[in-house]
């Protein structure tokens, strides 16, 4: 097992040499900020150019936002431990998301929080960067 | 030696044969369910490098991030530091700028690109090398080198037959009864210039492709060439050296990377281009997110 997450980390950090967002790049996302929410998955996309997951997330407000957020594809996802398994709608999740600049329930995942208290990271090294 | 002695202790041995074997079995499996990478090692002492043998599956080798470069040319990405700025002529310079790519110093967001790539038009050739080289299994045969190529599940067909190139640029041909026809791909020939390094020349290229993932732009001029040389039994290092009078006032060194052998059984992960698939991710995430509302 120690080995497993070791050289999941190594890869993530091999992989996360240059930016892995390869198709679309950081110019719609609010660089370095991060915003960190509780959620009920609707959705999980797995597929190229990248996956996403959907989930709805109540403000401090009780306002009901519905997030779409993007990760790498699934061939660099599964470097990272990711499945197409990984999500299932109704899922209890705590996401760490850089968000869009104007505004919108959109973003990039940095990391999540499985109901099984599991973190998946999206980013090399478990530490979430921007366009890594 | 009493032989409850002896039999214990070779049962022990077996035990724990058994117990490494499977230890590593299960390491192995767990590694990487279906596509276990090797790469480089400290202190490893790779053997000598077999002869005019490119054959096998190729990775990175400093990790399977390393053949991606999202903002350009490996060696020369876009990124305003003057060491990289590229020779263009002017009309390099002004189709550049017409460029509007999501990555490099002339990003936009994904929803406004001009980017042909990402409505799964073929990213073509060198394009591959130079934005998402992956997981690549060459093949050769007596007449040809061929090469699939993880990212969008395509290949190419270098000739070693000994055939020219296509003299004619713009009406790019193997001669009759082909016809003249630009190809996403190229057109490629190569030859062994010594037992361990093969060189590659390509040219009649379709200039609707961009040259790499920072929108470089490239002329039905172009001409490519690479340099594999197989360094030892598990190493081949690629050089890519891009020609294009039309776009470029002077050649320029576009990639260098060294590529690790990898197990014949790894399994390619498919990476397919859908449609579909693209205009889902359009809708949900890159329109809202460029502030586009096409729901």
């Amino acid at each position: 097992m120690k080995y497993l997450i070791g050289l999941t980390m190594a890869l993530g950090l091999f992989a996360g040499s240059a930016p892995l967002f390869a198709h679309h790049g950081s110019a719609a996302f609010d660089t370095g900020k991060q915003v960190v929410m509780k959620g009920t998955v609707t959705k999980w996309f797995w597929a190229n150019p990248h996956c996403f997951l959907s989930f709805d997330a109540q403000d401090e407000n009780g306002n009901v936002a519905h997030w779409v957020v993007e990760t790498s594809n699934p061939p660099d996802m599964i470097n990272r431990g990711w499945t197409k398994q990984s999500f299932k709608p109704g899922d209890q999740v705590t996401a760490t998301v850089e968000p869009v600049k104007n505004g919108q329930p959109v973003g990039r995942l940095l990391q999540v929080v499985l109901p099984d208290g599991k973190t998946l990271y999206a980013s090399k090294g478990g530490n979430p960067g921007p366009g890594n | 030696m009493p032989k409850r002695f002896v039999a214990s202790m070779v049962a022990v041995a077996v035990v724990l044969i058994f117990s490494a074997c499977t230890y590593a079995q299960e390491q192995e499996v767990a590694r990487q369910p279906g596509a276990v990478y090797d790469f480089d090692k400290k202190g490893e002492k790779p053997g000598p490098a077999p002869k005019r043998d490119l054959s096998g599956v190729w990775e990175p080798a400093a990790g399977p991030g390393a053949g991606i470069h999202a903002t350009g040319a490996g060696e020369m990405p876009s990124d305003g530091k003057a060491e990289h700025e590229l020779p263009y002529t002017d009309e390099g310079r002004k189709t550049f700028m017409a460029h509007k790519p999501t990555f490099g110093i002339t990003q936009v967001p994904s929803a406004l690109t001009n980017d042909p790539m990402p409505g799964c038009d073929p990213q073509g050739f060198p394009r591959i090398l130079l934005h998402n080289f992956r997981t690549s299994r060459i093949i050769q045969t007596p007449q040809n080198v061929v090469i699939l190529y993880e990212f969008n599940k395509k290949w190419r067909t270098i000739w070693t037959d000994g055939r020219q190139l296509p003299k004619d640029p713009e009406s790019p041909t193997w001669g009759a009864p082909d016809a003249p026809e630009a190809r996403w791909w190229g057109y490629s020939v190569g030859k062994w210039t010594d037992d361990y390094t093969f060189v590659v020349d390509s040219n009649g290229f379709d200039d609707r492709t961009w040259l790499d993932n920072a929108g470089r732009p490239l002329s039905d001029r172009l001409h490519v060439t690479e340099v594999y040389h197989r360094v030892d039994d598990v190493h081949l290092d690629m050089t890519v050296t891009i020609d294009d009078p039309t776009m470029y006032t002077k050649p320029w060194v576009a990639l260098k990377l060294r590529l690790r052998l990898q197990k014949p059984g790894l399994d390619i992960r498919e990476m397919e281009c859908a449609p579909s698939e693209t205009q889902e991710y359009n809708k949900e995430f890159a329109n809202p997110a460029a502030g586009i509302d096409g729901k």
